[in-house]
Protein backbone atom coordinates (compact mmCIF):
# COMPACT_ATOMS: atom_id res chain seq x y z
CA UNK A 1 0.00 0.00 0.00
CA UNK A 2 2.81 2.40 -0.73
CA UNK A 3 1.45 3.62 -4.05
CA UNK A 4 -0.77 6.70 -3.82
CA UNK A 5 -4.36 5.69 -3.44
CA UNK A 6 -7.40 7.28 -4.93
CA UNK A 7 -10.61 6.45 -3.19
CA UNK A 8 -13.79 7.61 -4.87
CA UNK A 9 -17.02 6.67 -3.16
CA UNK A 10 -20.30 7.05 -5.02
CA UNK A 11 -21.24 10.76 -5.08
CA UNK A 12 -23.75 12.10 -2.59
CA UNK A 13 -26.86 13.13 -4.52
CA UNK A 14 -29.71 15.23 -3.22
CA UNK A 15 -32.72 16.85 -4.73
CA UNK A 16 -35.17 19.30 -3.24
CA UNK A 17 -38.05 21.31 -4.67
CA UNK A 18 -38.48 24.91 -3.59
CA UNK A 19 -41.50 27.04 -4.35
CA UNK A 20 -39.72 30.04 -5.82
CA UNK A 21 -38.56 31.04 -9.31
CA UNK A 22 -35.23 29.64 -10.56
CA UNK A 23 -33.37 32.96 -10.38
CA UNK A 24 -34.51 33.46 -6.80
CA UNK A 25 -33.38 29.99 -5.80
CA UNK A 26 -29.92 30.62 -7.27
CA UNK A 27 -29.67 34.00 -5.59
CA UNK A 28 -30.60 32.76 -2.14
CA UNK A 29 -28.32 29.75 -2.48
CA UNK A 30 -25.32 31.96 -3.26
CA UNK A 31 -25.74 35.61 -2.24
CA UNK A 32 -27.67 34.66 0.88
CA UNK A 33 -25.84 31.49 1.82
CA UNK A 34 -25.25 33.26 5.10
CA UNK A 35 -28.91 32.96 5.97
CA UNK A 36 -29.24 29.21 5.66
CA UNK A 37 -25.83 27.51 5.92
CA UNK A 38 -25.85 25.53 9.19
CA UNK A 39 -23.90 27.70 11.63
CA UNK A 40 -22.35 24.71 13.35
CA UNK A 41 -20.54 23.66 10.18
CA UNK A 42 -17.51 25.86 9.87
CA UNK A 43 -13.80 25.36 9.81
CA UNK A 44 -13.34 28.53 11.82
CA UNK A 45 -12.51 28.45 15.50
CA UNK A 46 -14.71 31.40 16.38
CA UNK A 47 -18.44 31.85 15.67
CA UNK A 48 -19.26 32.65 12.05
CA UNK A 49 -20.02 36.26 11.24
CA UNK A 50 -20.49 35.86 7.51
CA UNK A 51 -20.36 33.26 4.75
CA UNK A 52 -19.57 34.58 1.29
CA UNK A 53 -19.61 33.08 -2.20
CA UNK A 54 -17.84 35.29 -4.74
CA UNK A 55 -19.92 35.59 -7.88
CA UNK A 56 -17.43 34.50 -10.54
CA UNK A 57 -15.45 31.50 -11.75
CA UNK A 58 -12.25 31.31 -9.74
CA UNK A 59 -13.82 33.27 -6.90
CA UNK A 60 -13.54 32.06 -3.33
CA UNK A 61 -16.21 30.95 -0.97
CA UNK A 62 -15.21 31.66 2.55
CA UNK A 63 -16.29 32.42 6.06
CA UNK A 64 -15.39 35.26 8.36
CA UNK A 65 -15.40 34.74 12.11
CA UNK A 66 -16.44 37.12 14.86
CA UNK A 67 -12.76 37.56 15.69
CA UNK A 68 -12.00 38.64 12.11
CA UNK A 69 -10.37 35.36 11.13
CA UNK A 70 -11.07 34.04 7.65
CA UNK A 71 -11.28 30.58 6.22
CA UNK A 72 -11.40 29.84 2.51
CA UNK A 73 -13.52 26.72 2.16
CA UNK A 74 -12.92 26.41 -1.55
CA UNK A 75 -13.38 27.98 -4.94
CA UNK A 76 -16.07 28.66 -7.51
CA UNK A 77 -15.47 26.30 -10.42
CA UNK A 78 -18.56 27.14 -12.42
CA UNK A 79 -20.78 30.16 -12.13
CA UNK A 80 -23.73 29.92 -14.53
CA UNK A 81 -26.66 31.79 -12.99
CA UNK A 82 -29.46 30.97 -12.70
CA UNK A 83 -29.00 27.32 -13.59
CA UNK A 84 -25.70 25.93 -12.36
CA UNK A 85 -22.97 26.34 -9.77
CA UNK A 86 -19.91 24.25 -8.93
CA UNK A 87 -17.93 24.78 -5.74
CA UNK A 88 -14.85 22.97 -4.52
CA UNK A 89 -14.68 22.24 -0.82
CA UNK A 90 -11.29 21.54 0.70
CA UNK A 91 -12.68 19.35 3.39
CA UNK A 92 -11.37 16.18 4.96
CA UNK A 93 -12.72 13.63 7.38
CA UNK A 94 -11.58 15.65 10.34
CA UNK A 95 -13.56 18.64 9.10
CA UNK A 96 -10.37 20.51 8.29
CA UNK A 97 -8.93 22.14 5.24
CA UNK A 98 -7.10 19.40 3.42
CA UNK A 99 -5.94 19.44 -0.17
CA UNK A 100 -5.42 15.68 -0.23
CA UNK A 101 -9.16 15.33 -0.49
CA UNK A 102 -10.77 16.50 -3.70
CA UNK A 103 -14.30 17.49 -2.99
CA UNK A 104 -16.61 19.17 -5.43
CA UNK A 105 -20.27 20.20 -5.18
CA UNK A 106 -22.32 20.66 -8.32
CA UNK A 107 -25.68 22.37 -7.85
CA UNK A 108 -28.26 22.59 -10.63
CA UNK A 109 -31.33 24.78 -10.49
CA UNK A 110 -34.05 23.45 -12.75
CA UNK A 111 -37.13 25.57 -13.40
CA UNK A 112 -40.17 23.32 -13.15
CA UNK A 113 -42.76 26.08 -13.11
CA UNK A 114 -42.66 29.88 -12.86
CA UNK A 115 -42.70 29.48 -9.10
CA UNK A 116 -41.08 26.11 -8.58
CA UNK A 117 -37.46 25.08 -8.87
CA UNK A 118 -35.85 21.70 -8.42
CA UNK A 119 -32.43 21.97 -6.82
CA UNK A 120 -30.23 18.98 -7.59
CA UNK A 121 -26.99 18.65 -5.72
CA UNK A 122 -24.14 16.24 -6.30
CA UNK A 123 -21.19 16.15 -3.93
CA UNK A 124 -18.23 14.19 -5.27
CA UNK A 125 -15.35 13.25 -3.01
CA UNK A 126 -12.03 11.64 -3.81
CA UNK A 127 -9.29 10.99 -1.32
CA UNK A 128 -5.97 11.13 -3.07
CA UNK A 129 -4.18 9.46 -0.20
CA UNK A 130 -6.26 7.02 1.77
CA UNK A 131 -3.58 6.61 4.40
CA UNK A 132 -3.40 10.34 5.18
CA UNK A 133 -7.16 10.37 5.30
CA UNK A 134 -7.23 7.57 7.79
CA UNK A 135 -4.62 9.19 10.01
CA UNK A 136 -6.61 12.42 10.02
CA UNK A 137 -9.89 10.84 10.98
CA UNK A 138 -8.31 8.71 13.67
CA UNK A 139 -7.19 11.83 15.52
CA UNK A 140 -8.92 12.80 18.78
CA UNK A 141 -12.07 14.82 18.11
CA UNK A 142 -12.09 13.43 14.56
CA UNK A 143 -15.10 11.94 12.98
CA UNK A 144 -16.33 9.98 15.93
CA UNK A 145 -16.85 13.17 17.91
CA UNK A 146 -18.42 15.03 15.01
CA UNK A 147 -20.67 12.13 14.12
CA UNK A 148 -21.76 11.73 17.73
CA UNK A 149 -22.58 15.43 18.01
CA UNK A 150 -24.30 15.36 14.69
CA UNK A 151 -26.38 12.28 15.49
CA UNK A 152 -27.66 14.07 18.58
CA UNK A 153 -28.72 17.19 16.75
CA UNK A 154 -30.18 15.24 13.84
CA UNK A 155 -32.22 13.08 16.17
CA UNK A 156 -33.42 16.13 18.01
CA UNK A 157 -34.81 17.49 14.79
CA UNK A 158 -36.17 14.28 13.29
CA UNK A 159 -39.80 14.27 12.29
CA UNK B 1 -6.54 1.75 -8.62
CA UNK B 2 -9.57 3.37 -7.11
CA UNK B 3 -11.15 1.26 -4.43
CA UNK B 4 -14.71 2.06 -5.40
CA UNK B 5 -14.31 2.50 -9.14
CA UNK B 6 -15.11 -1.15 -9.72
CA UNK B 7 -18.92 -1.52 -9.95
CA UNK B 8 -18.99 -4.88 -8.16
CA UNK B 9 -16.81 -3.56 -5.37
CA UNK B 10 -19.10 -0.58 -5.05
CA UNK B 11 -22.05 -2.96 -4.74
CA UNK B 12 -20.23 -4.90 -2.04
CA UNK B 13 -19.59 -1.65 -0.18
CA UNK B 14 -23.16 -0.37 -0.62
CA UNK B 15 -24.44 -3.67 0.70
CA UNK B 16 -22.63 -3.04 3.98
CA UNK B 17 -24.46 0.22 4.56
CA UNK B 18 -27.27 -1.79 6.13
CA UNK B 19 -24.84 -3.16 8.72
CA UNK B 20 -22.09 -5.72 9.20
CA UNK B 21 -22.37 -8.98 7.29
CA UNK B 22 -20.48 -12.19 6.62
CA UNK B 23 -18.88 -12.89 3.24
CA UNK B 24 -21.48 -15.52 2.47
CA UNK B 25 -24.30 -13.13 3.14
CA UNK B 26 -22.72 -10.36 1.07
CA UNK B 27 -22.17 -12.75 -1.83
CA UNK B 28 -25.86 -13.70 -1.91
CA UNK B 29 -27.51 -12.07 -4.88
CA UNK B 30 -24.27 -10.78 -6.35
CA UNK B 31 -23.24 -12.22 -9.72
CA UNK B 32 -19.76 -13.10 -8.48
CA UNK B 33 -18.25 -15.95 -6.51
CA UNK B 34 -17.57 -15.89 -2.80
CA UNK B 35 -13.77 -15.81 -3.28
CA UNK B 36 -14.24 -12.82 -5.59
CA UNK B 37 -16.26 -11.05 -2.89
CA UNK B 38 -13.48 -11.82 -0.38
CA UNK B 39 -11.00 -10.25 -2.75
CA UNK B 40 -13.12 -7.12 -3.08
CA UNK B 41 -13.44 -6.92 0.70
CA UNK B 42 -9.69 -7.20 1.07
CA UNK B 43 -9.20 -4.19 -1.21
CA UNK B 44 -11.90 -2.20 0.58
CA UNK B 45 -10.22 -3.05 3.86
CA UNK B 46 -6.84 -1.88 2.63
CA UNK B 47 -8.44 1.36 1.45
CA UNK B 48 -9.77 1.96 4.96
CA UNK B 49 -13.38 1.80 3.91
CA UNK B 50 -14.24 -1.52 5.51
CA UNK B 51 -13.08 -3.24 8.67
CA UNK B 52 -13.26 -6.80 9.83
CA UNK B 53 -14.70 -8.02 13.11
CA UNK B 54 -14.60 -11.56 14.44
CA UNK B 55 -17.76 -13.13 15.71
CA UNK B 56 -16.62 -16.50 17.04
CA UNK B 57 -15.24 -18.28 14.03
CA UNK B 58 -17.06 -16.02 11.57
CA UNK B 59 -15.69 -12.85 10.10
CA UNK B 60 -18.08 -9.96 9.87
CA UNK B 61 -17.31 -7.07 7.53
CA UNK B 62 -18.63 -3.61 8.17
CA UNK B 63 -18.06 -0.06 6.98
CA UNK B 64 -15.18 1.48 8.87
CA UNK B 65 -16.78 4.45 10.63
CA UNK B 66 -13.47 6.28 10.60
CA UNK B 67 -12.79 5.88 6.89
CA UNK B 68 -13.82 7.88 3.86
CA UNK B 69 -17.08 5.97 3.92
CA UNK B 70 -18.10 7.95 6.96
CA UNK B 71 -17.13 11.26 5.37
CA UNK B 72 -19.55 10.34 2.62
CA UNK B 73 -22.23 9.23 5.04
CA UNK B 74 -21.74 12.40 7.02
CA UNK B 75 -22.00 14.60 3.92
CA UNK B 76 -25.14 12.73 2.98
CA UNK B 77 -26.74 13.76 6.27
CA UNK B 78 -25.19 17.21 6.17
CA UNK B 79 -26.85 18.04 2.85
CA UNK B 80 -30.23 16.86 4.08
CA UNK B 81 -29.98 19.39 6.89
CA UNK B 82 -28.47 22.16 4.78
CA UNK B 83 -30.98 21.84 1.94
CA UNK B 84 -33.91 21.81 4.35
CA UNK B 85 -32.53 25.01 5.85
CA UNK B 86 -32.11 26.45 2.37
CA UNK B 87 -35.70 25.58 1.46
CA UNK B 88 -37.02 27.18 4.64
CA UNK B 89 -35.02 30.34 3.98
CA UNK B 90 -35.78 30.71 0.29
CA UNK B 91 -39.51 30.21 0.79
CA UNK B 92 -39.73 32.43 3.85
CA UNK B 93 -37.95 35.09 1.86
CA UNK B 94 -40.41 34.76 -0.98
CA UNK B 95 -43.42 35.23 1.32
CA UNK B 96 -42.07 38.34 2.98
CA UNK B 97 -41.44 40.15 -0.30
Amino acid sequence: MNAPLKITPAPVRKSIRVNVPQARAFEVFTARIDRWWPASHTLLKSPVKATIVESRIGGRWYQIGDDGSQCVNGFVRDWSPPSKLILSWRLNGKFEIDDSVESEIEIRFIAEAPNATRVELEHRITAVDGEAMRTAVDAPNGWSAILAAYAQSAEGKSE
Amino acid sequence: MTALADPTRRKVFERLRAGGQSVGRIAQGLPVSRPAVSQHLKILKEAGLVREERDGTRRIYEIDPKGLGSLRAWLDEFWNTALEAFKAEVEKDEESK
